[in-house]
């Protein structure tokens, strides 16, 4: 039997008075990939970003239910988020690089995290940027400031960034958006060398993407989770027509 | 219909037109007079004696002299006592203001630190001599407390209201995606506040303590007040100094026109002036980087 590393029961999620997530159950299991699929706007980014506890900035959000991580629970209010997002990195949906050099970029978190010895953060930058598959292209430049850098080059500095700290579990909301097909190519071909390391969740539009690298694939629909398990037999034989018709590009 | 809306447009761009015109004569029209004037000045006196050590005693009955050396070094003196105050109480006050104090509070804070802008300079001098004046005079051991450093700390609190809300604007413009960039690697709240959010609105907080102080140059009344008005070369913040501005209210009244001392006065509000525009333009400069660069 297959260890889950998280586990998310019955969650509930409102922004306001809307209701976002309604009821989402699913369990995940250790060094996998796992899609999350669905039309804009049903609550993908919204379900990750409750995992590593980025709703705590906005007062307005209000969660019940439960996420295990490792069985203790990550909303409980004893839990430290700031421990637990050291354990779960994340990379958002638009690029956000620090408006610093590309070399501070990566070289933050690891300082933030104990990184003290320079010959030490130098190594650890230069291998997260070339598991991103960015090195190439900034190796000579590293000093130059992140904001110049196109949106594709600062979402792999993103995800760099977030591997350089070696989490446990890497959140990725549509990290391949911004990227020409060579690119996601080459994030997911790091995505799938990461598995052996780290237990990945992925947002993504991209079903061929889901299907390609995915181990497991959730489809969301309008705050519920209405199928989750193997990709292979998700895209082959949904359980639910919702999740056909879906898949087949027969929606709305 | 048509042509209706036309001439409004056209009438609004012409009258927007016209005020910058107004402005930007009004500008170069004092320029001009004080140029003209100070002209008069540097003929009689000689550009090296107006800018040397020499005293400034230009009433005197034999051999009058015009340094204005001492002057500007009482105003350096007051205005960078003065910045040294106010930039760390302010920014740190934006800080706190915007990032760490709960709503209550900071609903609480911002009346007051508005509240702040509205003390006449009359009154704050006022403050500096019954007040700040005999506290300083006690806790250094000094015969009087009239001196740079009562100027500069009243100057600060003139200067303040400006720095804070200048840089509280700067501090909220700061965008979210990077503090929760920063959250996300697991840096905590301190962390990313001094690592992440400091940084990113250094130059913003630079225009907003230029602007600050820029304007409290200007205030002639509290420095003429509390600075003790000796026209000696000052020898620290202990000194009791003249400024430019207080130079120019005191004398103005009482000096005949047309004397070379009447020209002076000129060439005095003539530097004057030169300083406050460069601070201006080199805050606006610091600014529009920063616009640029949040683009
Ligand atoms: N700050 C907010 N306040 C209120 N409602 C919000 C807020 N942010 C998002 N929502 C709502 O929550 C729902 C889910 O949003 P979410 O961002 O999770 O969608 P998504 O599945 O990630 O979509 P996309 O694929 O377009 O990124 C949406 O209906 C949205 O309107
Ligand atoms: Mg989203």
């Amino acid at each position: 039997m297959e260890k889950h590393l998280l586990q998310i029961e019955d969650l509930h999620l409102y922004a306001g008075s809307k209701h976002v997530l309604k009821g989402i159950s699913m369990n995940i299991p250790e060094h996998q990939i796992i899609a999350l699929i669905g039309p804009s706007g049903c609550g993908k980014t919204m379900l990750l970003r409750s995992i590593n506890r980025m709703h705590d900035l906005n007062p307005d959000i209000r969660i019940e239910g439960r996420i295990l991580f490792k069985g203790k629970n990550v909303l409980d209010r004893h839990t430290d988020p700031v421990q637990l997002r050291r354990q779960i990195g994340m990379v958002f949906q638009k690029p956000n690089p620090f408006p610093k050099s590309i070399f501070k970029n990566v070289e933050y978190g690891l300082k933030i995290n104990g990184m003290r010895h320079s010959a030490h953060i130098r190594d650890a930058v230069e291998n997260s940027l070339k598991q991103s598959h960015l090195w190439d292209e900034v190796k000579e430049e590293l000093d130059k400031s992140a904001l110049e850098l196109s949106g594709g080059q600062q979402q792999r500095l993103c995800l760099a960034r977030a591997i350089a700290v070696a989490p446990e579990v890497i959140l990725l909301d549509e990290p391949c958006s911004a990227l020409d097909p060579i690119s996601t190519a080459k994030v997911e071909e790091t995505l799938l060398e990461l598995k052996q390391l780290f237990t990945i969740v992925i947002v993504t539009h991209n079903l061929q993407q889901a299907r390609r690298i995915a181990d497991q694939t959730a489809f969301m629909y309008l705050g519920e989770l209405v199928e989750y398990g193997p990709t292979v037999q998700m895209f082959e034989q949904p359980q639910q027509e919702l999740t056909y018709n879906y898949l087949h590009g027969h929606f709305g | 219909m048509t042509s209706r809306r036309y001439f409004w447009n056209r009438f609004f761009e012409k009258s927007l037109a016209v005020s910058a015109f107004v402005s930007i004569a009004t500008l170069l029209g004092i320029f001009l007079l004080l140029a003209i004037h100070s002209w008069r000045a540097f003929e009689r006196i000689g550009l090296g004696e107006f800018f040397s050590l020499n005293a400034w005693n230009p009433a005197a009955y034999d051999t009058p002299s015009y340094g204005i050396g001492a002057l500007l070094l009482g105003t350096a003196l007051t205005t960078l006592g003065a910045t040294a105050i106010a930039a760390p109480i302010g920014v740190g006050m934006a800080f706190f203001l915007s990032e760490i104090a709960p709503l209550w509070l900071r609903n609480l804070l911002k009346p007051i630190v508005e509240l702040m802008a509205a003390v006449p300079s009359v009154v704050m001098g006022f403050v500096g001599i019954v007040l700040v004046g005999p506290f300083l005079a006690r806790v250094f051991g000094l015969p009087n407390g009239l001196n740079a450093l009562n100027g500069s700390i009243l100057l600060a609190f003139m200067a303040l209201p400006t720095v804070i809300s200048i840089s509280e604007d700067v501090v909220q413009a700061v965008p979210r995606a990077y503090k929760e960039a920063s959250y996300a690697l697991g840096a905590n709240r301190w962390e990313t506040l001094t690592r992440v959010t400091l940084p990113a609105c250094y130059s913003g907080l630079l225009a907003a303590i230029m602007l600050g102080v820029g304007r409290a140059i200007g205030e002639t009344m509290t420095v003429l007040m509390a600075t003790g008005n000796a026209t000696a070369i000052p020898q620290g913040f202990f000194s009791s100094v003249r400024t430019i501005t207080a130079t120019v209210a005191i004398e103005m009244g009482e000096v005949p026109t047309g004397t070379t001392h009447y020209y002076a006065l000129f060439a005095c509000a003539l530097v004057l002036f030169l300083i406050t525009l460069t601070i201006n333009f080199a805050a606006e400069r610091v600014a529009a980087r920063l616009r640029k660069r949040g683009q």
